[in-house]
């Protein structure tokens, strides 16, 4: 039987680091030089999905671009905690104009270093899920559409959190929020025709797509350092759970976005030009209860009487997204 | 300075900021006890000489192993190993193969020549061990790197004790306790063979000794009474596998009987089936779930073709053929007689009752006390009588060859404490890293096509020497398949999922930090610690 070559890391690259393997093999934020590019003190909340997501993604642009990198970021909670006057956590120039033009300042910063003759220099827009799926839709989509050389990067925690908790266009079903039903047969959020903004931008067949977790991070890395090997336009949808809008224990941050992963509640792909050309499997598959149960926004679908049907209803989205993506060999 | 339109204030960083002010529990790294080191009789450190064979440094493996237990290959071979038992691996898929790995550490040690390293200073303090076993050859051995100068007086006519003259060749063979006890000798350790010491305080007057480790072990076999013709052949367990060290043979015919539940009665039966015996039988007074013998011991004897004959005790033994009861359970589980009689048919019984101790060197030493059989001794492991010290079978405790070796090591540190005026305190016990505090998300799964392999490979190893067990590259794998429980791995996680950057990495081998002016003590590093060596705990207001 073969068993030359037998390759096992103990942890493998599921961790952030590994001492086992070699240093080139290693992430991004294992190493010690990493840059932080967004630095400490700055003041989201405790356990926050968004500082984490935004930390992962631009440092591995950082590092992918040799620091030759121009932020403009939408506003949202991303923009409000780095940025109280006049400090800033952003080790790295960064731009905040309104909440609906992030995509459309990044490609004007795009043209202008191209004016200038300095190819080097490449471009992210970031933003929240409202300033992406909601409010900066419009410019978003043009940039798309332009095929513009900016990565756009969308953190996603299904609603808008800064304001107090409204509802998104991302916000999922049932889920509770300040502007949906509090009470009645159904409280939460309709179920109503969803918005998959990663589909919309493969829909635009720009050349790279991709979704990613914060409770996957090689993953996440990987797809930035593609994105910014590619030029042109391209999509990251990053989901990043939040303690204090979804009513979550501050210390499951990474913890409920796997369990969206293997839940199939959050699918997990990238696609080039409009075609699907990878998905992340689900390793341990969960039911969607035990990615639901932990979050306040959906406690009225459990208790005395748990809300059975809309449950399942949830279940069958999972499903469907299992099915849809191929998520289970 | 001049200032755009509307701008007054100077450009600051955030870390101005101490968002640390904002933490009510704060995170703290500590080390908790891995469950296979708190099972382990010997103490061994066994996540941290896995920690050392998962990058390949088989010999700081080796090296960081024998600072506990001297004898890797025979431990590799003959310990029960527990420890695989307690391991939180097993809840997972299956439990580390500590013991192969340990087997393969061993044979690597004897392979490459690997010595101890003497103790940079002697003590000049003298100190008599009695008996040459698994607990006195582990106490000479932690005394003499301790410093001290170790005499050893053996009865017996080699090394061992029961790991010679009990556990049969086919689970440990001879030149690997030879050389596992070369390493000791050449440390300094004088052994003087057929040497019988029959009164231990003469011996320790005229030899000068400051301190004596009395490990002689269980030698004498339990009789039970059976009413026997002459022509029966009648003989005990621990002379049968004694002869099998001689040049003679025992005869045992070839249906052979032996009477006990233990493990030397499933070692004596396999031992009848290798010299030849087409039928080779236990009887045992009670059942399978009440043998103590270990259960893997049973199996692989079951395997072999060894027979069990459950409920039964021996009435009567004649030339050829032996009577035995049939019993039945009563409610507190005790056997009881049915008068059901049975004739089996047997060239020889082997009584395996189990072992007494032979106290005849102890009589007469002054506050010395016998119970049931065995010498007391105090949590220090001292006897009655200041200075002289006990361990291994002839103490009350489970005998096995790993509680001895554990004794010894005992001993020794009590002994060097005693020498020197003090009393030994063992370094404080952390709480136990069970499965609970672990986050199994991040090991990987055992690749599926290594696993087969590499369980084949195992079960070979604790059954019979076939070949030199694992090789290195499954004894890696194996290795790294330790979850590290309780133990700091650096697997960067802490420092990785911090949105604050809050934990600061010291570089290899140094672990990580907490930055306390930032960390807002949400918890994800404890969360997300793969093998539980962090914890929250308040802040004190």
């Amino acid at each position: 039987m073969e068993q030359a070559t037998v390759k096992f890391y103990q942890t493998g690259t599921f961790t952030v680091g590994n001492r086992l393997l070699a240093p080139e093999q290693r992430s991004v934020q294992a190493g010690p030089q990493r840059r932080n590019s967004l630095n400490s003190g700055h003041r989201a909340c405790q356990g926050c999905g968004e500082a984490l997501g935004a930390r992962y993604a631009i440092d591995a642009a950082m590092a992918a671009t040799n620091g030759q990198l121009i932020a403009a970021n939408a506003t949202g909670c991303l923009e409000v905690f780095s940025t109280p006057y006049p400090e800033t956590s952003w080790q790295m120039p960064w731009v905040h104009s309104l909440f609906g033009n992030a995509a459309a300042v990044a490609t004007g910063i795009a043209a202008a270093m191209k004016a200038k003759g300095r190819p080097e220099v490449r471009v992210v827009a970031q933003g929240g899920d409202g300033g992406t799926t909601d409010i900066g839709f419009g410019c978003l989509s043009g940039m798309f559409e332009r095929n513009d050389d900016v990565l756009y990067i969308c953190y996603d925690n299904e609603a808008y959190m800064n304001t107090g908790v409204q509802r998104s266009s991302a916000t999922p079903p049932a889920a509770r929020t300040a502007t949906t039903m509090p009470v009645g047969p159904n409280p939460g959020n309709d179920f109503g025709q969803g918005k998959n903004v990663p589909l919309i931008a493969m829909a635009h067949e720009i050349p790279y797509v991709a979704t990613a977790t914060v409770a996957d991070l090689r993953d996440l890395e990987r797809k930035v350092t593609k994105a910014m090997s590619i030029h042109g336009a391209r999509y990251i949808h990053i989901f990043v759970p939040c303690p204090l809008g979804w009513g979550a224990p501050s210390q499951d941050t990474i913890k409920l976005s796997r369990m969206a992963v293997e839940s199939g509640m959050f699918p997990v792909f990238e696609a080039e030009a409009g075609v699907v050309t990878g998905v992340r499997k689900i390793r341990h598959q969960i039911p969607i209860e035990d990615y639901l149960r932990p979050q306040r926004r959906f406690a009225h679908l459990f208790g005395k009487h748990p809300d059975v049907a809309t449950i399942a209803r949830l279940q069958a989205r999972a499903d469907r997204n299992i099915r849809r993506f191929g998520l289970l060999d | 300075m001049e200032k755009p339109f509307a701008i007054t204030l100077d450009v600051g960083t955030s870390l101005a900021n101490h968002t640390g002010s904002w933490r009510t529990n704060r995170p703290v790294y500590l080390s908790r006890k891995p469950p296979c080191n708190h099972q382990c009789p010997a103490g061994e450190n066994i996540q941290a000489w896995l920690f050392l064979a998962e990058s390949g440094n088989y010999e700081g493996a080796w090296r960081k192993l024998v600072e506990e237990n001297p004898f890797p290959a025979i431990m590799g071979r003959a310990c029960y190993h527990t420890c695989e038992g307690a391991c939180n691996r097993g809840q997972l898929d299956s439990a580390v193969g500590i013991n192969s790995v340990e087997h393969f550490l061993g044979d690597q040690a004897i392979a490459q020549g690997w010595k101890f390293v003497p103790p940079a200073m002697q003590t000049g303090k003298k100190v008599l061990v009695v008996g040459a076993g698994p607990s006195g050859l582990s106490a000479a051995y932690h005394l003499a790197m301790l410093g001290h100068s170790v005499t050893m007086y053996e009865a017996g006519p080699l090394p061992g004790g029961m790991m010679r003259f009990g556990i049969p060749q086919y689970r440990l063979p001879r030149n690997v306790i030879d050389a596992e006890v070369q390493r000791i000798v050449d440390l300094g350790v004088q052994i003087t063979y057929n040497t019988k010491v029959s009164n231990v305080l003469e011996t320790k007057q005229q030899g000068g000794f400051d301190a004596v480790f009395l490990a002689v072990g269980a030698h004498i076999a339990k009789r039970a009474y059976i009413p026997a013709g002459d022509s029966a052949h009648v003989l005990d367990a621990v002379s049968v596998l004694r002869s099998m060290e001689g040049e003679d043979k025992p005869l045992l015919g070839r249906k052979v009987v032996v009477y006990g539940g233990g493990n030397t009665a499933i070692d004596v039966a396999r031992t009848a089936k290798r010299l030849g015996a087409t039928e080779s039988i236990i009887v045992y007074r009670r059942n399978r779930e009440k043998m103590p013998a270990h259960d893997f011991e049973l199996e692989e004897a079951l395997q072999e073709g060894v027979l069990v004959k459950w409920l039964s005790t021996i009435k009567q033994a004649g030339e050829s053929s032996i009577t035995v009861e049939k019993m039945a359970l009563d409610d507190q589980g005790f056997p009881q007689p049915t008068g059901e009689f049975e004739t089996l048919e047997a060239d020889s019984v082997v009584l395996a009752l189990g072992q007494d101790v032979d106290l005849s060197l102890i009589e007469g030493i002054p506050g010395l006390v016998v119970q049931d059989g065995v010498v007391q001794v105090n949590a220090q492991m001292m006897t009655g009588h200041a200075g002289i010290f006990a361990g291994g079978d002839m103490v009350p405790a489970e005998r096995n060859i790993t509680v001895g070796i554990g004794h010894g090591k005992k001993a020794a540190r009590n002994i060097d404490a005693w020498l020197r005026g003090s009393v030994y305190t063992p370094p404080p016990q952390s709480e136990v890293a069970g499965f609970e505090k672990l986050n199994t998300w991040y090991y990987s799964d055992a690749p599926k096509t290594v696993r087969p392999v590499l369980d084949i490979i195992r079960r070979q190893s604790t059954f019979e020497e076939v070949q030199g067990g694992l090789d290195e590259t499954n004894a890696l794998f194996e290795a790294r398949r330790c979850l590290s429980c309780g133990n700091c791995f650096e697997c960067d996680n802490c420092y990785g999922v911090c949105p604050d950057n809050a934990v600061i990495k010291l570089g290899p081998g140094k672990g990580f930090e907490f930055n306390y002016d930032y960390c807002k003590g949400c918890g994800i590093c404890v969360s997300e610690c793969p093998c539980g060596a962090i914890k929250m705990v308040p802040e004190e207001i």
